[in-house]
């Protein structure tokens, strides 16, 4: 019982996470410019990293977390390097 | 593919409303990101998800896997904290690179200095 429940939820979860990625990757592939695109890029790699998040739960795995910790740390610096590009034309001085 | 751990019913209670939750509030950001007019407007909504949608699906992952080993497992935090530092650092840079690149494009900036290290071109 309490496992099925759990079980539904988590799939639920997913499902509405699929949709959130899908409206992030429209915003990146729409953007009227570039700073939107990369607005866009920062809230999928965040939502990516809820699903793996809960695909840990659901397989009550670690591998899952590691693989989260990394997106997270990497996302980030893209990020950094992005917006730094988009305001001199070049990532490091 | 449907399957969870196996948990007592109040600790499954706890963990499915706070995936729910953290997974809702995700979905109300990416569609203001998708749905507001302006860029500065659009850089709102987003963080919604990196905080408190963040937050509860941690919180729900933290709760799962310590009934789970039956210890205290809170090694998540780390992304929590990770992505609370960094999230403000990166919009505020992203911020200033599109103030500049439309001011750019309005012509408010006509002519830059040299930059440092570098030698204005003689045409």
């Amino acid at each position: 019982m309490s496992t099925m429940l759990l079980a539904w939820a988590i799939t639920a979860a997913q499902v509405i996470l699929g949709a959130a990625i899908a409206c992030s990757f429209w915003r990146l592939v729409q953007g009227p410019r570039a700073q939107d695109r990369v607005l866009g890029f920062d809230t999928l790699y965040v939502n990516v990293m809820l699903v793996i998040i809960t695909l840990g739960v659901q397989t009550g795995r670690m591998v899952y977390y590691e693989a989260a910790l990394v997106i997270a740390l990497l996302g980030f610096s893209t990020t950094v390097a992005l917006a730094k590009f988009l305001m001199r034309g070049e990532v490091i001085e | 593919m449907i399957q969870a751990p196996e948990l007592p019913l109040w600790g499954a209670l706890i963990v499915a409303l706070l995936l729910l939750l953290g997974a809702a509030i995700t979905l109300i950001g990416s569609i203001g990101l998708l749905r507001l007019r302006s860029f500065q407007q659009r850089m709102h909504a987003p963080t919604l998800g990196s905080t408190l949608g963040t937050g509860s699906i941690l919180l729900g992952s933290m709760i799962c896997f310590s009934l789970l080993q039956s210890r205290l497992a809170i090694h998540e935090i780390l992304v929590a904290l990770f992505l609370t530092l960094t999230t403000p650092v990166g919009f505020m840079l992203l911020a200033r690179a599109a103030l500049f690149r439309s001011r750019e494009r309005a012509g408010a900036i006509p002519d830059q200095p040299p930059r440092q290290g570098e030698t204005k071109r003689v045409e």
